[in-house]
């Protein structure tokens, strides 16, 4: 088949940026996303012209490297699917569309439909863990956790940090993917001590990123390819809130040891 | 690379300085607001009992004096936070993407939910427009406003049908808002479970729609005659 | 060159503990004055990272994706053995130890085995801590399953996303010590060079993957944590990235390879659809617990798969290995099906392809147990091949997976360069000539967590490094080298493009060094290989400048290095004229086609010393010796 793609061609993250238009003959239904951009991209060497910068690693959707805008929907749109596993099948003959980057202002594009996404680092950095320190940890089963608890955290921790929340919410708020980090460890026994201080310090990294608020739109379930839930964010506020009424003043604190 | 910036401790931002603490505080407001428009409507649908019924209504509230400002002022109170967050939080969603989309489609979302930012400050013109009307009776097209009397001053006003139909698009706004706003709250509270969650939507859209019905239901009834002035 | 494998004395179940009790230890105090390297931020360099930072050291990591939580090792699905006996099913650190030793076809180090079957015990429980949700039981203890055919369930498992749920364990224990400040991250930025500086790794020298700027990073040791070379037959199931460059580049400062031949070919993968194909996708092994693999009895045969009758098919494992039939190990199962194919019986369009059915395992336990079992392998399948595997039976052909070989290193994971240190799969050291399935994320954090933070405190302590400068000659030397080989790569201005040139030398290495070698062939590709990197230098295209995010350079990089490893491959492939493992010699099989080993004259390890391009290497042996699992002839019949 026969697809033409318009394509947002920036070459650094000074430069303006323009929609380009390609075509791309001769496309397999059977090619993957970004293996019909392989293909455009050997053609626009042979050329000579630039080939289109796009991040991607593992191509099976697990390392959440990949991600753009196809059409307007985050992964193209299709439950449960990165880019990397959308499959050209779902395409027919003659086919525009529109391949633009993650847009926000957390998100800098770096060239072409690559960002910037150390924000959602920066997140888990301030506070997405749990402290246990090299060998200093019980034995495995020490603690029992329900099933349902610990099946609920794989379900959040499923999240693979793509961004496409971020770039699906008219708000570019950042809550599914915090929320979804809150949720997992929060869910756990493991999680308890720190439960108050984590929300705490992600919900507050996640606001000096300048990543917007959550309305509660739902348009980053949507485009979620690991289909984590809404939830998530309930239980993000929730734990903040709880967090922020129980917290006691620094200096309080310290002389309460 | 910035990915190797050293984080700050938890605590460094204040409650109100957080997007999700700006939200809780909307969602609180909402409540309180919330409350106003059912009791109001309640007062409000005693117009159909006759004059006598609702001017005496009136009435009583005024006699209820510091309880009323007490009242008025959380209200205000509500009010000022409401759009104190609203108006911070929009200004953050603006700067949160300089750069639109060429194209961007909506799979999963109510039209209503993606536009609290307009319905809301649409309702907020409506009431003072409305104060204006009914309350201080400075703006009272058809007819003097007369204080007290407030049966008439509703009816008169609102058998120039501009002013109900303003009315009714007010009405409509708050609906959506509402609509939406209505579960949103307890999720912004941090209320979310798979088995309930699906009914308080289902109940807020409910609400909303007959919150709408019984409001609108007076200027239509005036407009189609059944609500006549009295002299 | 003479090799020190420093492996402790006496009794094999004391040897760690023993050796941990005479290794130095650094002063608190002074541990911040030392600065690590750690490059890679998979399970191993992330564990490292993260460990070393919490012991104070002042740790700089790198990584070539955007985030250290994006590692190759994100995309393990299986799961993670260790020890735990938790089943009361008789394992225990002795049987693991066994099974990986003879797992290895006995070309592993017995000392380095015992210890990594004795932390992968400790594993489990600082994962748990760490908050990664490992599959449970109703009474809310953790679930164990049997993986690659062992006979005792000691296999961890977070749904199909172990790796995953691993490294971001170990990601989270990284970024936290970032947020602290004790560790800094460099992502998007790709290691090029090795500086050593009289004769002790001091630092390397990078490249800014956005801006192309050349970095020199200075250190007091060099942790490679850089993952294996499966790329370099460019399909395999490995990500895009994964590279043997700084590996590479560190064996040509004089760092020996060990092994290379050693590479493991994985049975259940989904075919190749066609030329423009990118990667290979891996379907979680334990498919064939409940698959029949079957091709078509007569050749060439273009049916749909359901109208070929029952005595039309051939279920040649089950025909083959009456004992273990479609469980045979990866190795067995792997060779098997190319030589069907090779007899022209191969299924699907290429003919390249045997069935995996499901079509008895639905009848027996009904869909929805299957669907139960496999539902997210049998969508991910269909979302692939657009087919439905309740309805036809799934299209499965090995693909390269995993590499055994890599840089050499002694106990202490250091290699021949004193400093540099190497982890997880990028060394040579565990797996012998084949890895057991749900071994190497075990082997990645055992590096990571439990071993480096103590072998290199010893070497800090017992050695005297003095203060470098950023511009010492070596480093300035190093510095020029790479900037001298983007030059060259960008000076071509060739005609073909990179990704063409890693295709060729793909398919080369794969149809010669692949699932089964022999002599002539081997020849003959170190016939091709040469002569397509010359060509290459000549005739490649990239366009662009160093000094912008220059995708097509940063390949070109790498398989420039990818050509000389593929030669040395070969070399080594020819070299061991016996079978073991990964490594099948068609010469040396027994009369069943079995693996034939040599033991009296291949019981070692080859480590191959770098003596410039096109020169023929130079082999140095590690003799093997085995007082504990004494060497047997696998069968599976
Ligand atoms: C599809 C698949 C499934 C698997 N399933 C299992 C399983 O079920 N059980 C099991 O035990 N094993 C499994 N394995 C094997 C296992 O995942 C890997 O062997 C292991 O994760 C390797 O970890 P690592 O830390 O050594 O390397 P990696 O995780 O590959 O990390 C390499 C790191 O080095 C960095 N890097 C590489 N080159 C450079 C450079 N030049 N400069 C800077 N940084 C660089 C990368 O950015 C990355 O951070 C699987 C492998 C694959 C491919
Ligand atoms: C009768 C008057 C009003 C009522 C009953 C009301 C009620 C609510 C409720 C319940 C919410 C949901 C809060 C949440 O999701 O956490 C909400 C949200 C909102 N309100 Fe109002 N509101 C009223 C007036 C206004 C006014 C006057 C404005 C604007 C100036 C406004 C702007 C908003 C906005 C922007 C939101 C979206 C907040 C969000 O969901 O994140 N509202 N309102
Ligand atoms: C058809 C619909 C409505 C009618 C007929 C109506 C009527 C009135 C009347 C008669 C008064 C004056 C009461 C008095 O002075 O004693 C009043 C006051 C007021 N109304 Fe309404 N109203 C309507 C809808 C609304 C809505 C939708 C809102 C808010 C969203 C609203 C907000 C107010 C407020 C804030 C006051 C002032 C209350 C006070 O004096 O403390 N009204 N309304
Ligand atoms: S929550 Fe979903 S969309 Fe957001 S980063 Fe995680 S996986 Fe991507
Ligand atoms: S779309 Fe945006 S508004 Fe909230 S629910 Fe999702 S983050
Ligand atoms: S490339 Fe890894 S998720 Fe798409």
């Amino acid at each position: 088949m026969k697809l033409t793609l318009h394509i947002w061609r920036q070459k650094n993250a000074q430069d303006k940026g323009r929609m380009v238009r390609y075509e791309v003959p001769n496309v397999n239904e059977h090619m993957s996303f970004l293996e019909m951009l392989d293909v455009l991209n050997e053609s626009l060497i042979e050329k000579g012209e630039d080939p289109v910068a796009f991040d991607h690693d593992c191509r099976e959707g697990i390392c959440g490297m990949c991600g753009m805008m196809v059409n307007g929907k985050a992964h193209g749109g299709f439950p449960g699917t990165t880019v990397c596993q959308l499959h050209m099948r779902h395409f027919k003959d003659g086919d525009e569309l529109y391949l633009e980057p993650w847009r926000a202002k957390a998100f800098p594009v770096v060239k072409d439909l690559a960002v910037n996404r150390g924000a959602l680092d920066r997140i888990i950095a301030a506070g997405g863990f749990i402290t246990v320190p090299t060998g200093s940890a019980p034995d495995g089963n020490a603690i029992p956790v329900k099933k349902q608890d610990s099946d609920l955290a794989m379900d959040a921790a499923a999240c693979i940090g793509c961004g496409a929340c971020v770039a699906a919410c008219p708000n570019a708020a950042a809550a599914l993917f915090t929320g979804a980090k809150i949720s997992h460890l929060g869910q756990l026994p493991q999680g308890q001590a720190e439960r108050d201080r984590r929300a705490l310090a992600m919900v507050e990294q996640m606001r000096i990123e300048d990543f917007a608020n959550c309305t509660n739109i739902g348009e980053c379930v949507a485009a979620c390819p690991k289909e984590i839930k809404l939830e998530v964010i309930a239980r993000m506020n929730r734990d903040y809130i709880k967090g922020s009424l129980t917290k006691r003043p620094q200096r309080l604190a310290e002389s309460a040891g | 690379m910035s990915a190797t910036a050293v984080t700050l401790p938890p605590g460094s931002l204040r409650f109100w300085q957080t997007t999700v603490g700006k939200k809780a505080i909307m969602a609180v407001t909402g409540i309180i607001l919330f409350g106003f428009v059912i009791g109001h409507l309640l007062g409000n649908l005693q117009i159909f009992a006759g004059p006598e019924k609702l001017n005496h209504y009136a009435v009583q509230l005024r006699s209820l004096g510091p309880l009323l400002w007490a009242t008025r002022i959380v209200l205000l109170i509500a009010v000022g936070l409401h759009i104190w967050s609203s108006v911070a939080l929009w200004a953050l969603q603006r700067e949160a993407r300089p750069i639109g989309y060429v194209k961007k489609a909506n799979i999963n979302s109510t039209y209503a939910s993606r536009t609290m930012y307009w319905s809301g400050p649409i309702i907020l013109a409506f009431v003072i427009y409305h104060l204006l009307n009914f309350t201080f009776g400075s703006v009272h097209p058809g007819g003097a406003f007369v204080e007290g009397s407030v049966y008439n001053n509703a009816v008169t006003s609102f058998q120039l049908w501009p002013v109900s139909l303003f009315y009714i698009i007010a009405m409509v706004l708050l609906c959506m808002h509402l609509y939406h706003g209505l579960w949103s709250m307890l999720q912004s509270l941090g209320f979310s479970h798979p088995v309930y969650t699906p009914w308080v939507q289902l109940l807020a859209k409910i609400f909303a729609i007959l919150i709408a019905i019984g409001y609108i239901s007076i200027p239509v009834a005036v407009l189609a005659g059944i609500l006549k002035p009295v002299f | 060159m003479e090799l020190k494998a420093n492996i402790p004395s006496g009794p094999i179940e004391q040897a760690w503990d023993k050796h941990k009790f005479e290794l130095k230890l650094v002063n608190p105090a002074n541990k911040r004055k030392y600065n690590l390297i750690v490059v890679g931020s998979g399970l191993a360099g992330g564990a490292a990272a993260a460990s070393l930072g919490e012991l104070g050291y002042n740790v700089q990591c790198f990584c070539y994706q955007d985030s250290p939580r994006r590692a190759h090792s994100i995309a393990a699905q299986g799961g993670i053995n260790a020890a735990k006996n938790y089943h009361n099913d008789g394992d225990s650190v002795y049987r693991l130890f066994y099974d990986t030793v003879k797992g290895g076809d006995f070309r592993a180090r017995e000392a380095n085995v015992y210890r990594l079957a004795q932390v992968s015990v400790n594993i489990i429980d600082q994962c748990v801590a760490q908050g990664v949700p490992f599959a449970r039981e109703y009474g809310g203890l953790l679930d164990n399953r049997s993986f690659g055919g062992a006979q005792v369930s000691r296999t961890f498992y977070a749904r199909g996303q172990t790796g995953q749920q691993l490294l971001l364990g170990a990601y989270q224990a990284l970024e936290r010590q970032i947020g602290l400040g004790s560790v800094k991250m460099y992502p998007r930025t790709e290691m090029l060079d090795l500086i050593v500086v009289d004769g002790h790794a001091r630092g390397i020298v990078t490249r800014d993957m956005l801006t192309g700027k050349i970095d020199v990073h200075i250190g007091d040791a060099v942790i490679l944590a850089t993952g294996g070379y499966g790329n370099v037959f460019y399909l395999s199931t490995n990500a895009k990235g994964c590279n043997v460059t700084a590996s590479w580049r560190a064996h040509k400062r004089g760092a020996l390879f060990a092994n290379p031949c050693y590479t493991q070919i994985h049975p259940t993968c989904i075919p190749v659809a066609g030329d423009y194909q990118s990667k290979l996708t891996l379907m979680s092994e334990s498919l064939r617990n409940d698959g029949r693999i079957w091709v078509p009895k007569q050749k060439g045969d273009k049916r749909a798969p359901n109208s070929i009758p029952e005595d039309e098919r051939d279920y040649y494992l089950e025909r083959r290995y009456p004992s273990f039939g479609n469980l045979v190990p990866r190795d067995i199962a792997s060779r098997a099906a190319k030589a069907e194919c090779d007899a022209g019986r191969g299924v699907g369009e290429t003919g390249l392809g045997v069935y995996l059915d499901f079509a008895d395992a639905i009848k027996r336990l009904g869909k929805s147990k299957i669907e139960e079992r496999y539902g997210n392998l049998f969508e991910m399948y269909e979302r692939i091949t657009g087919e439905n595997p309740y309805e036809v039976p799934m299209r499965i052909y090995p693909a390269s997976h995993y590499t055994m070989g890599g840089l050499w290193v002694d106990y202490n994971l250091m290699s021949t360069i004193p400093g540099l240190f190497v982890l997880g799969e990028a060394n040579f050291s565990d797996h012998g000539a084949n890895r057991l399935g749900a071994s190497a994320l075990m082997q990645g954090l055992a590096d990571g967590y439990f071993v480096i933070p103590y072998t290199i405190g010893n070497y800090l302590a017992t050695t005297k490094l003095g203060k470098i400068a950023n511009d010492v000659p070596e480093a300035k030397e190093a510095v020029a080298n790479v900037t001298s080989v983007t030059q060259r790569l960008l000076n071509a201005k060739g005609t073909r493009t990179v990704d063409s040139y890693h295709r060729e030398l793909g398919k080369i290495v794969w149809d010669y060094c692949g699932m089964a070698r022999n002599a002539a062939g081997l020849q003959k590709a170190l016939s091709l290989i040469p002569a397509l990197r010359e060509e290459y230098w000549k005739n490649v295209r990239v366009l662009g400048s160093n000094e912008e995010f220059n995708q097509s350079l940063e390949k070109a990089g790498r398989v420039a290095d990818f050509f000389e490893l593929a030669e040395l491959m070969c070399i080594d492939a020819l070299d061991r004229d016996e079978s073991c493992g990964g490594h099948f010699r068609e010469e040396y099989q027994t009369p069943e086609g079995e693996a034939l080993r040599d033991d009296a004259n291949f019981s070692y390890v080859a480590a191959w010393e770098y003596k410039g391009v096109g020169q023929p290497p130079v082999l140095n042996k590690e003799p093997l010796t085995f007082n504990y699992v004494h060497p047997s002839q696998r069968s599976y019949k």
